[in-house]
């Protein structure tokens, strides 16, 4: 849906700023860009909330050295959500069921903010046991699905990030790439799921969003070519009423015509 | 009906009678639900407001003993004992002040001895400290089991290793400068470097080692080469993990013994315990940050999607306010019913606006907005609520579904949080029911009332009913002037909203609502209350303390601000405490009698030795840790690795310990270099000063040097990222590439986006300049009055135009000079002939029946001038009429549709004339050749194009040769009223034609001609012409005003004619022969082509300016002239009675304006305007605004906008005369003429 119409009769008189932003590269550049910023932003002030709790993933020296600890994990969290954002859309078009659901940015801003708030309830709530935690997270996670996506396709890939991302964080532990500084081995693999789950989801909102924010810029630009189309015809169809005097339906020949 | 629909229905019928309700009584409502948010909000007071200071709890030490560690201590007890203080401390700190002084002060002694010596005794007081063990019945206790055993500093203080314990007590003292070492000490000659070698250079926030070290503040503890009072006083501090009284009662005793404090008053007698709340890092900051950016994000998105409303912000304010309000009233009535907040707020706040949401509102807005806008305001509302009804409950019932989920986590915080978001949820439910569906019938009434107010009654634009009859003439609407000649009313596009920019929007709501200044006041009064707030003598101070309602709080942000004891509650007696020690408060007696206090030298010691030995104890010695920084406690502890976030110390009554030394001791104590140092003692005269930097001036006023540049570098450096915000803002909102398209159409396009959501597109607002193409000579004159527009050029053509869509609605072909040169005239007349003629045949068809075959054709405008004014689609048309010439043929068998064609036809080669013959033969007109009037080159815009001249008859050739007279010279002035056309000529005609309408709306034919040579009348209503006169003068008209059936004519020789113009209405268009009836009163100004026009001169100003009239206005009454004279002069225009001649131009008058308001404005070709009183005949303003003639001038209600000769167009304000813009134009535009309405 979102790339689809891009092969068809393309604007030739439109502006540059339009036509690269119609170009389908460029596109998914642009998003590919911003996706992957909003990851990065979003991995530093989470791993700041975790920080705050001594779980996190990562050793501190000291807290103000987020960014010599571990420099490749911000750029990883941004890759991802880059890849991410942009398969949310992408499968929506594949599977033909464009997402409808609460297409607008306070949605997605919203979904944000529940997303960072699920992270900050595990950083800062203290639980009693793992167990609840993990059931916690698992249920804010849900709902947060349930709230904001309500797709099928969003629920699975959520999953299989959620899966898969954990898979590769333990491989990474077990090899002994980085370690957890708790030593709570159970605990940690007990929220990195639904955390996953749940940035899945968002980066997948965010996504949507910004491909449906472009495809609608192409949209208006092929409005704009065609609206001139309509013009000259409407300009076609004027002469001809001023010439003809009293017949005016006859023009619409013309325009269905050249249409 | 299922249950669900029943319920639907109720809830629906419910929310509509609601809504009635609403909006019939807004004020009441809103009233009442202010007073419930104000009841709910009112428990908040008594809740402890925010700050990160630390809280105090007085506990008396007898029978003291830590509190439990469990929370079950008694419900009724919270009054008493604050909440944290539960547990053990983290530390019981055992201050021993230690005040010492050299008595009796020698006048040999140097300043050095003022500390020296009472600093070496620190080192036997650590000792004595360190080696007193308890020894009792129970056994031997010694220091080491009692205290705070510390282990490593933090690894980045390894400088401050050797100056703070590690691996042992944590006691201070200091003697921890020398590394406990008395050697060390007597080896240093430079005590005082020591000790600030690890002040910090810069402005000081935290506490500093040698606050730490000391225990006291700096300033008081007198270790100066300065100091006036010769008192020393540091502390020796000691943390004890265990809390034994029976230890510190032997410590106490102790000491006390050994080094007695004579008039010691101290009470000893209470424990102060202080409580630390959770300091916010970096860390925390960002996280916090984050989450308020995403909030005010959501805020921005949502709010943004309200539209289609009379005050967007207004509404998005009270969104705000519903959704804020309600999370108020959900803490109130949580806090009201026994639930005590224990989560931060500020951390929670956003997750619970966002839980909360902005959705409702903006459903609900939606929802009534797209209601039929005709309803009433009460059902409007009504049906908007209740065709939202169902939505809102479902989504609210599973909201707090969700909720009740996060309920039963059992997790407290959670079940907490969930808790606060159901009461606000129903708060908000109430909220947005009552309060903001109340605003929105207010916004929505306002609205309908704007609406109403901007409407005008459709039959104002309409113009008086016509004479029924002939209505099919009178399809286009022509502009009525009734009185106000140059207000023009566009019918519809006048409502067309225009859609300005969306930042142009912000600037002009800006400017509108003056935010900025408001902006800027709300700040101000914002930060005067923030810095009365935290001011430390300030209103956080007293309402903390009344908050609490226990030991007071007598610390401020820092230490060195002093607190004034008025704000200070009960607990010191003293109501004069002092902010001096002891020995202070006497030092303003010796101060302020400097000079009169004789100084004899030698025996001045007596005099010298009166304040030093008072070393006197009061209550505020006892408080003295007060005056310390409120960090300095949890610096100290952080230093190893002890937070005390959350957590309390417990401070114990400080111990006394009064050193006295002779000054043999301190003379003893010197070290070799202190008695060479330049040092002198201290003198009283300078006492003021030294009170002023009581550290060393050094290391004082290196200080303030170093903040006085930081402050003045941060200045800059604001300074410089406000010029730079000022310029982006203005690149932002200013962008030099106004008129380059495709520059921002995105973000435009991106702004309609939430138009589109509720299916309404904003009308297109491009605009393109219409070019109106025709003439073929230079424009000479222009006249419009905002329907039809008529221009003239050098060549003699007038033609009219419609002003909105740039048709060419009449061709009038050089008035004056077919009769002489017609058939060998120059190829111009003769195409203009041509086209008259080629028109004539083409207006047969269309009137068969009132036009009898003799009767003279209107001459009417080729059609070709059609598609001289949009060139760009000459493609498609020819695309188009190409193409499908059969098809086309018998749709449309009209030949005035070829004929419209003509010029696309023209390449193909389709010869249509045999089409053209044919239409002629029907009607009965042979087409005859005239080869005289045959022009040589075909149509006037497209000269390439080969025209078969065959088949257009120039079968009223004489009668078209008739109209024009002898009478020629070129056009020199133009006006346009009504139908009626009045053109002046260089010859000194006055010729008044009409530019008519047809049925069809499209074209336009200059039926009548009548022109009146200087009041001769001569009416030749058939040919539509004038006869000539024998009266004719011969000057030339050089201007002309056309108001209100009267003409006024000024000319070159500077005479001025008053002109009447009658109006008769025919019987019939057959009978204008002869002249008009006298008695026929002309009742409108729209002049029907069927009314004969005559034109009677009434009055003649023969001198009236002694050059040629260049400018000519009417307004009012009033009629202005504007002459090469330098002058103008204003007339009366019942009896051209000259009211005022003014002076004040050094040039001729180019240009005048003066408007209904009787405003003048006059420019001249010094460049000058000048506007002018008209009643006073004063002149009122004078602007020097172009660099050469000033072309053209018009005013608005506050503006004259101006065109010189210099390319520019200057508009300025009008009560100020100043340039509020100039617009450089490209071309060399210098001479024309606007006009703004």
């Amino acid at each position: 849906m979102a790339e689809g119409e891009t092969q068809s009769p393309g604007p030739k008189k439109c502006g540059p700023y339009i036509s690269s932003v119609t170009s389908r590269t460029v596109n998914l550049m642009i998003r590919g860009v911003v996706l992957f910023f909003i990851g990065v932003f979003l991995a530093l002030v989470l791993n700041l909330l975790q920080i705050q709790r001594n779980v996190t993933l990562f050793p501190p020296d000291v807290i103000a050295s987020i960014f010599s600890s571990a420099w490749w994990v911000p750029p990883c969290c941004g890759t991802a959500s880059a890849v991410i954002g942009l398969l949310y859309p992408c499968i929506d078009r594949h599977l033909g069921e464009p997402h409808k659901f609460k297409r607008e940015w306070s949605s997605v801003m919203r979904c944000v903010a529940v997303f960072v708030g699920i992270n900050h309830a595990s950083a800062k709530v203290d639980f009693d046991n793992n167990i609840q935690l993990s059931l916690t997270l698992a249920a804010l996670s849900i709902g947060l699905w349930w709230t904001f996506d309500r797709s099928r396709s969003g629920f699975g890939l959520g999953i299989g990030i959620a899966f898969l991302a954990t898979l590769i964080t333990q491989l990474l532990v077990y090899n002994g790439v980085y370690q957890y500084t708790s030593p709570d081995f159970l605990y940690v693999r007990s929220w990195l799921p639904c955390i996953f789950f749940a940035g899945g989801i968002t980066m997948g909102n965010i996504g949507r969003q910004l491909a449906m924010i472009l495809l609608e810029v192409k949209v208006i630009s092929r409005r704009v070519y065609q609206h001139q189309i309509v013009l000259s015809l409407n300009l076609e169809e004027y002469i001809q009423l001023k010439s003809s005097h009293g017949t005016p339906r006859s023009s619409g020949n013309v325009c269905s015509t050249k249409l | 009906m299922t249950l669900t629909e029943r319920l639907r229905e109720k809830i629906s019928q419910a929310f509509y009678n609601h809504g009635l309700f609403c909006a019939s009584y807004p004020i009441p409502i809103i009233l009442f639900t202010g007073l419930c948010i104000l009841a709910c909000c009112y428990p908040l007071l008594k809740l402890p407001l925010p700050g990160t200071g630390p809280v105090e709890f007085t506990t008396p030490v007898k029978d003291y003993s830590p509190p439990p560690v469990a929370s079950d201590h008694k419900p009724e007890e919270p009054n008493e004992q604050p909440e944290w203080y539960v547990g053990a401390p983290v530390a019981y700190i055992q201050q021993i002040f230690v005040k010492s002084s050299v008595s009796p002060w020698h006048k040999n002694l140097l300043a050095v001895d003022v500390f020296r010596s009472p600093l070496s005794r620190a080192f036997q007081l650590v000792e004595e400290i360190r080696n007193h063990v308890l020894r009792d019945s129970s056994g031997t206790r010694s220091l080491e089991e009692v205290c705070l055993q510390v282990t490593d500093l933090l690894p980045g203080l390894r400088k401050l290793r050797n100056l703070l314990p590690e691996h042992g007590c944590l006691l201070l003292s200091p003697g921890n400068f020398w590394q406990n070492d008395r050697e060390h000490f007597h080896a240093d000659p430079d005590i005082i470097g020591t000790i600030h070698q690890h002040e910090p250079k810069t402005l000081q926030t935290s506490a500093t080692l040698k606050d730490l070290l000391f225990g006291v503040p700096g300033k008081y503890s007198g270790v100066s080469l300065y100091t006036r009072k010769r008192l020393v006083s540091y502390t020796i501090t000691l943390v004890f993990q265990h809390y034994d009284a029976r230890f510190l009662g032997s410590l106490r005793a102790r000491l006390m013994l050994l080094h007695p404090s004579p008039n010691c008053s101290l009470r000893a007698e209470s424990l102060v315990h202080v409580h630390f709340k959770e300091e916010i890092g970096i860390a925390e900051l960002i996280p916090l940050v984050t989450t308020y950016i995403i909030l005010f994000a959501y805020i921005y998105f949502s709010t943004r999607k309200i539209d289609m409303v009379k005050s967007k912000w207004g509404l998005a304010l009270a969104a705000v306010v519903t959704v804020l309000s309600s999370l108020l009233m959900s803490v109130g009535l949580c806090t009201l019913f026994g639930l005590t907040p224990t989560l931060n707020g500020g951390e929670i706040f956003p997750y619970l606006v966002v839980v909360i949401g902005l959705e409702n509102v903006l459903v609900l807005t939606k929802s009534v907005v797209s209601t039929p806008v005709d309803l009433e305001v009460k059902l409007r509302i009504a049906q908007g609520l209740s065709n939202e009804s169902w939505s809102i409950m479902k989504n609210m019932a599973t909201e707090l579904g969700i909720i009740l989920i996060g309920y039963f986590t059992l997790v407290p915080a959670i079940q907490e949080f969930c808790l606060f978001a159901v009461v606000g949820l129903v708060s908000d439910f109430f909220l947005q029911m009552l309060f903001f569906t109340t605003v929105l019938s207010i916004d929505i009434r306002r609205m309908e009332l704007a609406d109403l107010n901007k409407r005008l009654p459709p039959e104002a634009c309409l113009p008086p009913a016509k004479p029924a009859g002939r209505p099919a003439r009178f399809e286009r609407q022509l502009a009525v002037r009734p009185s106000t000649p140059h207000t023009i009313t566009l019918q519809p596009s006048s409502f067309r909203n225009l859609r300005l920019p969306k930042r142009l929007r912000v600037v002009y709501f800006l400017a509108r609502t003056r935010l900025a200044q408001r902006l800027i006041m709300a700040g101000t009064v914002v930060w005067i209350g923030i810095l009365v707030y935290t001011d430390p003598a300030g209103l956080r101070t007293y309402l903390t303390a009344q908050v609490t309602e226990q030991s007071p709080l007598g610390e401020g942000a820092l230490a060195s601000m002093p607190v004034p004891s008025g704000v200070l509650p009960a607990s010191h007696p003293d109501p004069a405490f002092s902010i001096f020690p002891p020995g202070a408060s006497k030092l303003p007696e010796n101060q302020t009698l400097p000079g009169e206090l004789p100084e004899p030298g030698a025996p001045a010691e007596g005099i010298h030795d009166s304040p030093a030995p008072e070393v006197t104890w009061g209550t505020e010695d006892e408080e003295l840790w007060r005056k310390l920084s409120f960090r300095h406690w949890p610096t100290l502890f952080s230093y190893y690795n002890i937070t005390l976030a959350k957590r309390y110390i417990s401070l114990l009554p400080v111990i006394p310990v009064t050193l006295r030394l002779n000054p043999r001791e301190a003379l003893e104590g010197r070290h070799p270099q202190d008695g060479r140092s330049a040092w002198p003692p201290p003198r009283p005269g300078q006492g003021g000063l030294w009170e002023a930097g009581p550290k060393g001036p050094g290391t004082a006023q290196a200080h303030r040097d170093i903040t006085l540049y930081k402050v003045a570098a941060l200045g800059l450096a604001s300074g410089i990222v406000l010029v730079l915000l000022l310029l982006c803002l203005y690149r932002v909102l200013c962008p030099r590439n106004y008129g380059q398209p495709g520059s921002g159409p995105g973000r435009r396009r991106r702004g309609e986006l939430p138009c589109d959501d509720y299916g309404y597109a904003p009308p297109e607002t491009e605009i393109v300049p219409l070019v109106l193409r025709g003439h073929l000579m230079d424009i000479e004159c222009l006249a419009s009055d905002g329907m039809l527009l008529v221009s003239c050029c050098l060549a003699g053509h007038v033609c009219v135009w419609d002003a909105q869509t740039g048709d060419c609605l009449t061709r009038i072909p050089h008035l004056g000079r077919q009769r002489q040169d017609s058939g060998v005239g120059s190829v111009l007349e003769a195409q203009e002939s041509w086209e008259r003629l080629s028109d004539g045949g083409k207006g047969g068809p269309e009137e068969p029946g009132d036009s009898p075959p003799l009767r003279h054709r209107p001459r009417g405008p080729p059609p070709t001038s059609l598609f001289g004014d949009q060139p760009d689609l000459t493609c498609l048309i020819d695309t188009n009429f190409s193409a499908q010439p059969q098809l086309l043929e018998p749709a449309q068998p009209e030949p005035r549709y070829r004929a419209g064609c003509r010029r696309a036809q023209a390449s193909p080669g389709y010869d249509f004339s045999h089409l053209v013959q044919r239409l002629y033969q029907e009607e009965g007109m042979a087409p005859v050749h005239t080869p005289a009037l045959r022009p040589p080159s075909p149509g006037p815009t497209l000269p390439q194009a080969p025209e078969d001249e065959g088949g257009f008859p120039p079968e009223k050739g004489s009668p078209s040769l008739a109209w024009a007279p002898s009478a020629d010279g070129s056009i020199w002035s133009l006006e346009l009223q009504g139908s009626l056309i009045v053109v002046g000529r260089s010859s000194g005609r006055l010729e008044v034609g009409r530019g008519d309408v047809c049925a069809g709306g499209l074209w336009a034919l200059l039926a009548r001609r009548c022109s009146q040579p200087l009041g001769l009348q001569v009416w030749d209503a058939i040919e539509g012409t004038l006869r000539c006169s024998s009266e004719e003068v011969s000057s030339g008209i050089t201007a002309l005003v056309f108001l209100d059936k009267r003409i006024v004519a000024a000319r070159l020789n500077g005479s001025l004619d008053f002109f009447s113009l009658e109006t008769h209405t025919a019987l019939s268009p057959l009978q204008f022969r002869g002249a008009p009836g006298r008695g026929s009163s002309p009742t409108s100004p729209m002049y029907s082509s069927s009314d004969a026009v005559a034109c009677h001169l009434t009055h003649t100003v023969p001198c009236a300016h002694q050059k040629p009239i260049t400018a000519l206005k009417a307004a009012a009454g009033r009629l202005v002239t504007g002459s090469q004279d330098h002058t103008l002069r204003v007339y009366r225009l019942e009896d051209s009675c000259c009211l005022f001649t003014l002076q004040g131009h050094s040039g001729a008058i180019t240009t005048v304006y003066i408007d209904q308001t009787m405003v003048l404005a006059s420019g001249g070709q010094d460049g000058a305007i000048c506007l002018w009183d008209v009643l006073t005949g004063s002149r009122v303003s004078h602007m020097f605004a172009h660099r050469g003639d000033v072309t053209s001038l018009t005013c608005t209600t506050s503006c004259v906008i101006s065109s010189g000769l210099d390319d520019l167009i200057s508009i300025w304000d009008r009560s100020t005369g100043i340039r509020l813009y100039s617009i450089q134009q490209v071309g060399m535009l210098g001479a024309t003429g606007f006009s703004v309405f």
